[in-house]
């Protein structure tokens, strides 16, 4: 073994004066970064095994603990980082290919930081959602080409399935088996008591959580894992799942040590075994094919639930979503490049994709252009951060939103970035029993409950600044949106205009 | 792009089109259901003790029943900036339309109209072999001729194509586009007529009210916060806005719900002024039903903000407000007749002795049809 070039990206910062010795910061680490030395009656940390996910920190009663970033560095060098250089050293210490978790940390512009909102002034009141109705229901799927009406002369009212939310926002598929148990039924009862759904992830549907179908997205991936009759019909609706912003172009590797008994019943694949998903379905190698398990599912659940394709954001997105749209989709969800992940390898995490904002722009007007905007309904996905994030993308033209890393955070993730580790001491991307109980589901589903009110009124008196009473009104309503300190390419990109611009 | 407002805006005035442009308005209608006629003088004062509500830079007047010796043709007023233009336009028309009559609408002068294009009125219907070979419908067939005229000729504007019925628009104040017009010559069933107070100045007659596509014609004060869902939505089934107007996109929205779409005018409310989810929820089964169709199908046709508008149609007219009333419209009735107008002054000036005087709530549709006879005798 060569000597180990990594120093610690972080140090822990112990305060003497203020520790108390009580050890908690030592039984919560599954990192086993803290130690208790009895002789000198003294807590000591191992920085080296230290992810930076603050359990240790929360948990301290004095306060005692901090983590800090390194002040060790290498000489200054605008061409090797020192992430450049420890990756080197990583790959020629293992040889293997790096992995990484949730989104792309890499500094690229974050559009929705440089777009701006509109108000309502003088010419047209501004509305008071506390004094006035403000409506922020949705209606995911396709619309009718055509009215229809009986003998009678009354209109037919039937159409294709529909999702209603209740505010355009929906939890993002992540799979039993990147997270927890009690982390999936957190979701499920956040998407119950919030009137909007979650989605299974590729890991199938464990059946505890059948009760909560309504309100549950169940996920056809390439690997297929927990796919059965039972698993479509409880659902609400089907998620083809094409790709995934954090890895556009490969598929995903479930490491047989999170495959315990129930992981292993949910999946169907033996305990202990790797979930492996292949890049992709091996029966859709076109357009035409995606069509086909489109209907399949559809055959399958007598036409009774709308089905989504999800595809990450890539160069030719538009055209993609424009096949989509005509392959008998009721949803397309798209995941920019930012959008998180149990794990993936580094490179792709962070040099594959386009931006959502882009993304978004660029497909609602080329499926306007084709005058096929209302065969089909868009949901953005992929580092949506905020109400107002939310408010832009629906502006720019989204029916709906996606929503992983923010709603893991409010599950109490801290962001560290190593969910592949399995580790996870907040309970969520983990199976370790003693790490998944830590994660109380009826402390974590009103967590999730509560950013959806918070964003709920939010979004509300976004809207009522600017003179919007109902969502529908704002979907695609790009004049209200500036840009600022975009290029003339971003603000065409984007379609939007540059502050300043009158409309 | 039609570059029509170029050439007779002067100096660096922004033109109609190029920018969007807000404006508050007065309006005002008169309809009889019997299809008793009328002359365009009760509109004119009307619309004019509503003065303070414009500023001079837009009036106008559509009037139904007018044309009862063509009332099988299509009236196509036509805004001509150059000979050019004229001539180009009417090679068009030669072209795709039987052309019965060609003159210039008479005109008075009167101070505070300034000079404008020429004015020009056809009476045409679509060449059968070129109606044939379209495939299209006949009014279909003739939109789209309108829609060829305003954006691919530079120079004309097609600003009325609606048979037996007319619309009359110009640069300044109603009353005086009314005189202009000579309209106490005409007589008709239904007028409706507006004055705009733009926050921008472009001067161009097109961007007057009322505006028009085949027989539809639209009023209307206000901003709506939803124009550009409104619009791309619209633009998608073959509604070039060019104009950037709200009442543009108010007028191809109901264009589409009613002709292609085939819905009711009491639905067209129920799409663009749609009543709150919550409200619907109490609904009967049935009729929840309805709505909740017409809200889902049609959401990006949903309209917010602040409006009031008119709608006039063959045989009808309707009135309607924003869900939240956010501007002022009252409605009145005398015998066969309605009224309504941005304020009840204007009603009572030409009605003082009323049956019924009410403000229509928000969302409420305000619709007058011509009765069966009245409608047998004009149209049949």
């Amino acid at each position: 073994m060569s000597l180990n070039y990594i120093y610690p990206d972080n140090e822990v910062v112990r305060n003497y004066d203020k520790c108390i010795c009580c050890r908690a910061c030592e039984r919560q680490c599954a990192n086993e970064v803290h130690e208790y030395l009895e002789e000198a009656d003294k807590m000591i940390a191992d920085d080296a095994k230290c992810v930076n996910c603050h359990r240790c920190v929360s948990i301290c009663p004095v306060r005692a603990l901090k983590i800090v970033p390194t002040d060790h560095e290498f000489r200054k060098n605008t061409s090797w980082k020192k992430k450049d250089i420890y990756e080197v050293y990583k790959q020629a210490e293992s040889g293997g290919v790096l992995l990484s978790s949730m989104g792309n940390p890499s500094e690229f512009p974050v559009y929705w930081d440089k777009i701006l909102l509109n108000a309502s002034q003088v010419t047209n009141p501004s509305i008071d959602p506390l004094r006035e109705p403000m409506e922020t229901k949705v209606f995911l799927g396709a619309k009718e080409e055509s009215v229809k009406r009986g003998e009678d002369g009354r209109l037919i009212t039937k159409t294709s399935p529909q999702l209603k939310l209740e505010l355009p926002v929906m939890f993002s598929a992540m799979s039993y088996g990147s997270i927890s148990y009690n982390a999936h039924e957190s979701l499920a009862r956040a998407s119950q008591e919030a009137g909007t759904f979650y989605n299974t992830g590729e890991g199938g549907l464990h059946e505890d959580f059948y009760k909560y179908g309504g309100n549950t997205i169940v996920q056809v991936a390439s690997g297929r894992f927990g796919v059965h009759r039972e698993y479509l019909e409880t659902a609400a609706a089907i998620e083809i799942k094409m790709g995934q912003g954090a890895k556009p172009g490969i598929g995903g590797h479930l490491p047989g040590k999170k495959v315990g008994p129930n992981v292993s019943r949910t999946r169907m694949i033996p305990e202990g075994t790797d979930a492996i998903s292949p890049a992709p379905h091996h029966d859709i190698y076109s357009i035409e094919d995606l069509r086909q398990l489109v209907f399949s599912l559809k055959e399958a659940t007598a036409y009774k639930k709308p089905v989504i394709v999800k595809i990450a954001a890539v160069h030719n997105v538009a055209a993609i979503v424009s096949g989509i749209a005509r392959s008998g989709a009721d949803i397309v969800a798209i995941d920019g490049f930012r959008g998180g992940t149990g794990a993936a390898p580094t490179r792709i995490r962070d040099n594959v994709g386009i931006p959502i904002e882009v993304a978004l722009a660029q497909v609602d007007s080329r499926l306007r252009d084709e005058g096929i905007r209302d065969k089909i309904s868009v949901v953005a996905a992929g580092s949506i951060r905020s109400s107002a994030d939310v408010i832009k993308a629906v502006a720019l033209g989204a029916d709906a939103v996606y929503i992983g890393t923010s709603a893991l955070l409010a599950l109490g993730c801290h962001l560290c970035r190593t969910c592949n580790q399995g580790k996870c001491n907040w309970g969520i991307a983990t199976q370790r029993m003693d790490l998944v109980k830590r994660l109380n589901p009826d402390i974590g589903y009103k967590r999730l409950v509560n950013l959806m009110t918070a964003w709920k009124h939010e979004i509300e008196e976004m809207m009522g600044g600017m003179g919007i009473n109902s969502i529908e009104a704002l979907r695609g309503n790009r004049l209200m949106l500036r840009g600022v300190g975009l290029t003339d390419v971003e603000l065409r990109m984007l379609g939007i205009k540059h502050a300043g611009e009158s409309a | 792009m039609n570059n029509f407002s170029t050439a007779i805006t002067t100096g660096n005035a922004a033109l109609e089109g190029a920018f969007r442009n807000p404006s508050g308005c007065a309006i005002s209608g008169i309809f009889s259901k019997n299809g008793k006629l009328m002359s365009g003088n009760a509109i004119i004062e009307s619309i004019e003790i509503m003065h303070e509500r414009s500023n001079g830079l837009g009036g106008g007047f559509a009037a139904y029943g007018i044309y009862p010796e063509h009332k099988h043709e299509y009236a196509l007023h036509i805004f001509h900036n150059s000979i050019g233009s004229k001539i180009e336009t009417e090679k068009y028309l030669e072209e795709t339309f039987e052309v019965s009559a060609a003159s210039t609408i008479p005109i008075q002068p009167v101070p505070g109209i300034d000079q404008g294009p020429l004015i020009w009125r056809y009476f045409a219907t679509p060449r059968r072999d070129k109606l044939r070979d379209s495939q299209q419908d006949e009014r279909e067939f003739t939109a789209r001729a309108v829609f060829h005229i305003n954006r691919d000729i530079d120079g004309s504007f097609v600003f009325s194509s609606g048979k037996n019925m007319g619309v009359f628009k110009a640069v300044g104040y109603p009353e005086d586009v009314g005189r202009f017009y000579r309209l106490s010559e005409y007589e008709g069933y239904c007028f409706t007529a507006h004055g705009r107070y733009p926050t921008n100045t472009p001067g161009w007659w097109g961007g007057a009210h009322p505006f028009s596509l085949l027989d539809t014609t639209v009023v209307h004060n206000g901003e709506i916060s939803s124009y550009d869902a409104n619009r791309r939505s619209i633009e998608m089934y073959g509604y070039p806005c060019t104009l950037q107007t709200d009442t543009e996109v108010i007028a191809y929205i109901i264009d589409y719900l009613t002709r292609r779409q085939g819905l009711t005018f009491e639905e067209v409310c129920r799409v663009t002024a749609a009543p709150f989810w919550s409200e619907i929820e109490k609904m009967p089964a049935d009729e929840r039903r309805e709505y909740e169709f017409l809200r889902t199908v049609f959401s990006p046709y949903l309209i917010t903000g602040p409006f009031s508008i008119l709608v006039g149609f063959t045989g009808g007219m309707m009135a309607l407000n924003d869900r939240l009333k956010l501007r002022s419209m009252v409605a009145a009735e005398k015998g066969d007749l309605l009224y309504c107008a941005s304020e009840e002054s204007a009603i009572r000036l030409i009605e003082p002795d009323l049956d019924k005087v009410w403000a229509p709530s928000g969302g409420e549709c305000v619709i007058a049809r011509l009765t069966p006879d009245a409608h047998k005798k004009i149209y049949g």
